[in-house]
């Protein structure tokens, strides 16, 4: 049982990371059906900056707390600039093309950008400086850290916020006026470059923040840490339904709970020898031996399986609309 | 666009190609006394450019020692000359430049550092039938390939982990182990060798659980272990994974023995899994280079002005085995010093002397044990031919510090 | 066949093109070997890619279905060749035997893949073939246990080389007393492969397919409404697309004679998407023309940026590998702002992109 509860804090931990990331993708797909790509380097960045300064900063003997609040303050900014040129230079050129051109630009983006990283920054992984003095609880035999509390907290903030911005503010009416329909909402008024624009730059601003969480939950950052995280917050917005923000939130914590329940469970679960009647069959089993057909090995094939049984079975993902083929 | 440019851009493109290449042939030799050419080929760009460097300093080090000797072969005096190729680590780029190596017409090739590489690579040098020497490819697959050239002076995968298996084994005296790899060739291959071991010293084993070697979050696997608990935890894999993994498994709460082979045996460990680090067990193919011999490793602080970080001290000895099987056979064509270089005997290098099996493998070939201590790695004992010696008595019978 | 030339005011001039493009590729290889053998293999490695490109074209540029996860047809080829024709099973099969099968293989995970995919939009597919390839890729990687079929990321060994009637292709030799190493056989091999694939994609092009996958990948609903079986054209173009790259990787398998699940990862995806996208999707001399590019020019970047910025700054500032990704990512981006339809645009693709749909 405090293995169970155990695995559930776990997924709900990495899967709030994955939340905010996939608010993103969703953000910028939900107002140009556009799948960023590159969006998944930007969070790289942001861990990247962040980690620089901290990693300056950690000896002058700050309190820690405000070490990593100063490198999230500078890591924001330089992710909002990313986030801005990129739609700026690269995507808002080709609005209007045919829908593959931008994605393969969304392509060409993420390489160039993760290739910068690693001329800046080179290949060395960079460790978070050992300033924050995790203390870890047990709940009924679960252990929770003080991190992974801190964790959760933001990302619900950061949910919290984003939800008030986009029902409650002039701009969010914008953006949501601009995902209905772009030519409508210029027509009424709403400077449509501004809002995808603004769209944009929020959505690099969560992933700096995203960025942040995950480089000092995992205590590492590399140039190459943006691609499989940024694939898996995809697969997180599609399961909730892209384009739809409580259903990247619902997708991000989903697929982290599959992924460590899944890896948790699926090895016994698919042990041929606990099955009676298979086990007589099987060399292996002979005297306790195991016949594991998936085992923790195909962790990451989960997050691709979700997202190709939701694209095939429901394209609308679990909250969003169904949305027929547009021209 | 007129058709027509199409072919012609196609022949243009061709004859440019030919010329571009052109410019890419070696100098041509110097006429005085003969010219030995001894390639070098290892990763010396990308991730792991700085242990590829080190390498191609340990053989261009050898080589600049044996030009300054004065070294006669066939009557001739004979000029060393170093020829460096960056694989990058990756199998197609190796192919490419052993081809490169091969053109270039040498006698013989000190490498590569990745074993992944070294395996396509070698059948390119053994069709040209040049001996090859790796002073740091550990997958045992390199030596059973039949190949008469390939030479390894490095101990292979399936001795480092039965030695850090059985150094476990005896220190710890765990009833359950977990095992862990990174599903790359190097991690699943010690890995396998380490519970080959511990089983065949009847030690449970628990079903293998994997990684990648992008993996970070590693709690779901380890909270799968923990229910399980295991005395002791062996992973396989790199530094980058391993920090994580160790700094998890004490968030969790398992108080089980880390221990990890010479991917994840670095000071590095400290810096990501922090105070979690203390106390790991890791292994490393052959000796610490800190323990080389006292000649090698003046002689390398002197020259590149830095101390050697991993293999220098093997590739070192590898150029010089070449070398000195030339010396022996009294030639440089490789068909004539190969059998020199197979019996080779009686030859001590900076990591000790070395003789070849029918393989090439190096016979007796030692693994070092460490531990960490302090934030950094110390080496606690000397694992050769199945014996475990205590790093202090090893280091003694080297004649070192 | 379009004519290279103005055949009606000069028809011979067809001729001497031919001749002369024919000798100097027949001639090629032994020029390159005075270089350096290094070329020629190279250069087998270029061809290996218009292979996989021109499979790839018939999938993106002709059907219009973006798929970047083409690289598991490849390693699914390469797989098939390597358990066939290795010491893993013990298999020893001729490499005529096994390039249809591994054509075959490769063509059944096309359909495989196309069958539950067909009915996503352009965006969703790409993603979803991304996935693809990620999990074949995965499962190369993690099928040695419970038994041990792919030897996991150990990767496969001592795969053979081409074998015909004695004739080994690795194998070195003499020809009218020039020497004839194993890739300068391989290269030849490797030609005759990549025109019979040309051959194909051009009679395909034209073709009742070629014209009945452009309409789909112009406007499908149009194509739909006028009879067109838009489900079963799109499953063909997987499938014959997956089945060059199956035969490329077959080839890669023997040439290479090692081969394990790193081979086979997302960038090499990526890598033909720019080559299809730079050359021009859908024209076949323009996807050769991408191929060739984005194989040589890093490669002659390799032997000169190394010493050019060791001999200007006295050390490697950027290392070869990171400008060959950038210039990968350059392409890709340059292209769709600045030339959508590619450095050779076919000539629909051209009036296509022109428009710009809203």
């Amino acid at each position: 049982m405090d293995t169970f509860l155990q695995q559930l804090i776990n997924g709900l931990t990495a899967g709030s990371v994955y939340a905010v990331v996939a608010l993103g993708y969703t953000m910028v797909y939900g107002i140009i059906q556009l799948i960023n790509f590159a969006h998944g380097e930007v969070v790289m960045i942001g861990a990247m900056v962040a980690f620089t300064v901290i990693n300056a900063l950690a000896p002058s003997g700050l309190p820690p707390l405000a070490v990593v609040l100063i490198g999230t303050g500078c890591a924001v900014p330089v992710c909002m600039l990313v986030g801005y040129s990129m739609e700026r230079l690269a995507y808002r050129p080709l609005r209007g093309a045919p829908r593959l051109a931008p994605l393969i630009t969304a392509i060409g983006v993420s390489i160039i950008l993760q290739h910068l990283a690693l001329m800046i920054w080179s290949r060395n992984i960079m460790a978070f400086p050992q300033i924050i003095e995790s203390r870890t609880y047990f709940i009924a035999g679960a252990a929770i850290t003080t991190v992974q509390i801190a964790i959760l907290g933001i990302c619900v903030l950061l949910m919290g916020a984003l939800a008030l911005l986009v029902y409650r503010t002039p701009l969010g009416t914008a953006m949501r006026a601009t995902a209905q329909n772009p030519q409508v909402a210029g027509l009424m008024g709403i400077d449509v470059n501004r809002v995808i624009a603004a769209t944009f730059v929020i959505g690099a601003a969560l992933g700096a923040v995203a960025g942040v969480l995950f480089g000092t939950y995992y205590g590492i950052a590399q140039y190459t840490m943006g691609s499989v995280l940024g694939l898996k917050a995809f697969s997180a917005a599609v399961l909730g339904g892209i384009g739809n923000i409580p259903g990247a939130m619902l997708g991000g914590v989903l697929l982290g709970l599959v992924e460590a329940l899944g890896a948790g469970y699926i090895g016994d679960l698919t042990d041929l020898c606990q099955y009676g009647w298979l086990s007589g069959l099987i060399d292996a089993c002979a005297g306790g031996g195991h016949f594991i057909l998936f085992g923790s090995n195909y962790q990451d094939v989960f997050a691709f399986v979700v997202l190709i049984l939701v694209l095939v079975i429901r394209p609308s993902g679990l909250l969003g609309e169904r949305v027929g083929e547009r021209a | 666009m007129n058709k027509t440019t199409v072919g012609i851009t196609l022949i243009a493109g061709a004859l440019a190609l030919a010329g571009c290449g052109e410019q890419q042939k070696p100098a041509a030799p110097q006429a005085s006394g003969i010219e030995i050419r001894i390639g070098h080929a290892g990763p010396t760009t990308g991730a792991i450019a700085h242990l590829g460097k080190d390498n191609e300093n340990g053989a261009k080090l050898a080589i600049d020692e044996a030009n300054e000797a004065g070294i006669k072969i066939g009557g001739q005096a004979a000029k060393f000359v170093f020829i460096g190729v960056d694989d990058q680590a990756d199998p197609k780029t190796g192919t490419t430049v052993a081809q490169k190596l091969v053109d270039d017409k040498v006698s013989g090739v000190v490498g590569h550092l990745n074993s992944g590489v070294t395996i396509p690579a070698s059948a390119i040098y053994n069709q040209a039938g040049i001996p090859m020497v790796s002073g740091s490819a550990t997958n045992p697959k390199l030596t059973e390939q039949g190949f008469k050239n390939v030479f390894r002076v490095v101990g292979r995968d399936d001795q480092q982990g039965p030695a850090i298996a059985s150094y476990l084994a005896a220190a710890k005296k765990p009833k359950l182990v977990a095992v862990i790899d990174d599903a790359t060739a190097y991690g699943e291959g010690i890995a396998n060798e380490v519970e080959k071991t511990l089983k065949a010293a009847n030690i449970k084993v628990l079903p293998r659980e994997k990684g990648t070697d992008k993996t970070t979050d590693w709690k779901a696997v380890l909270t799968k272990l923990r229910g399980r608990s295991p005395d002791a935890v062996f992973f396989g894999g790199m530094d980058a994974t391993g920090g994580p993994l160790l700094k998890q498994g004490r968030e969790l709460g398992m108080k089980a023995v880390f221990s990890f082979g010479d991917g994840a045996c670095t000071d590095k460990m400290t810096e990501l899994a922090g105070k979690a680090a203390e106390g790991l067990l890791c292994s490393q193919a052959g000796i610490p280079p800190q323990a080389a011999s006292k000649k090698f490793l003046e002689a390398y602080k002197k020259k590149f002005n830095t101390d050697p970080i991993l293999y220098a001290p093997f590739t070192y000895d590898a150029a010089n085995l070449l070398i000195e099987a030339m010396k022996k056979a009294d030639s440089a064509e490789p068909q004539k010093y190969l059998p020199e270089l197979q019996k080779i005997s009686g030859f001590t290098g900076a990591t000790g002397p070395i003789a070849f099996d029918d393989k090439g493998d190096r016979k007796d070939a030692e693994i070092t044990i460490f531990t960490m201590k302090g934030g950094k790695i110390e080496p606690i004992a000397v694992v050769k031919s199945g014996k475990t010696v205590p790093y202090e008595e090893f280091v003694k019978s080297m004649g070192g510090k | 066949m379009q004519s290279f030339f103005d055949t009606r005011r000069y028809p011979w001039l067809v001729w001497v093109g031919f001749a002369l493009i024919a000798v100097s590729l027949a001639v090629l290889p032994f020029a390159l070997a005075q270089v350096g053998t290094t070329w020629v293999r190279i250069t087998n490695y270029a061809i290996l890619y218009v292979l996989l490109a021109l499979g790839l074209n018939i999938v993106v540029g002709f059907a219009g279905l973006l798929d970047l996860g083409y690289i598991a047809f490849y390693a699914v080829g390469a797989y098939t060749y390597a358990l066939l024709a290795s010491p893993q099973f013990d298999l020893h099969l001729p490499f005529w035997v096994i390039l249809p099968i591994g054509a075959a293989v490769a063509a059944l995970f096309g359909v495989l893949l196309g069958a539950p995919t067909l009915k996503l939009r352009g965006d969703y597919l790409a993603i979803v073939t991304l996935g693809f390839g990620e999990i074949v890729r995965i499962f190369l990687n993690n099928l040695s246990r419970p038994v041990n079929i792919t030897n996991g990321p150990q990767g496969i060994t001592r795969i053979d080389s081409f074998k015909l009637d004695g004739f080994d292709f690795g194998h070195y030799g003499s020809l009218f007393g020039l020497e004839v190493s194993g890739p300068i056989r391989y290269y030849y091999l490797l030609l005759a492969v990549a025109l019979g694939i040309i051959v194909v994609n051009l009679r395909l092009q034209n073709s009742r397919v070629g014209r009945a996958w452009e309409a789909i990948r112009e406007d499908e609903i149009a194509a739909r409404a006028m009879g067109i079986d838009t489900r079963n054209l799109k499953l063909l173009a997987f499938a014959m697309g997956a089945s060059f790259g199956g035969v490329a990787g077959g080839m890669f398998s023997a040439i290479q004679g090692f081969i394990s699940p790193e081979s086979f990862v997302l960038v090499e995806s990526i890598m033909v998407v720019s080559m299809v996208v730079l050359g021009g999707m859908g024209n076949i001399w323009g996807v050769i023309l991408g191929a060739l590019l984005l194989s040589f020019v890093p490669e002659i970047l390799r032997w000169t940026v190394e010493p050019l910025q060791q001999a200007l700054f006295g050390r490697m500032l950027v290392e070869p590998e990171v400008i060959r990704m950038l210039l990968f990512g350059l392409a890709l981006v340059l292209i769709m702002l600045f030339r959508p339809a590619g450095l050779l645009p076919s000539a629909v693709r051209k009036r296509e992109l022109a428009e710009r749909a809203a």
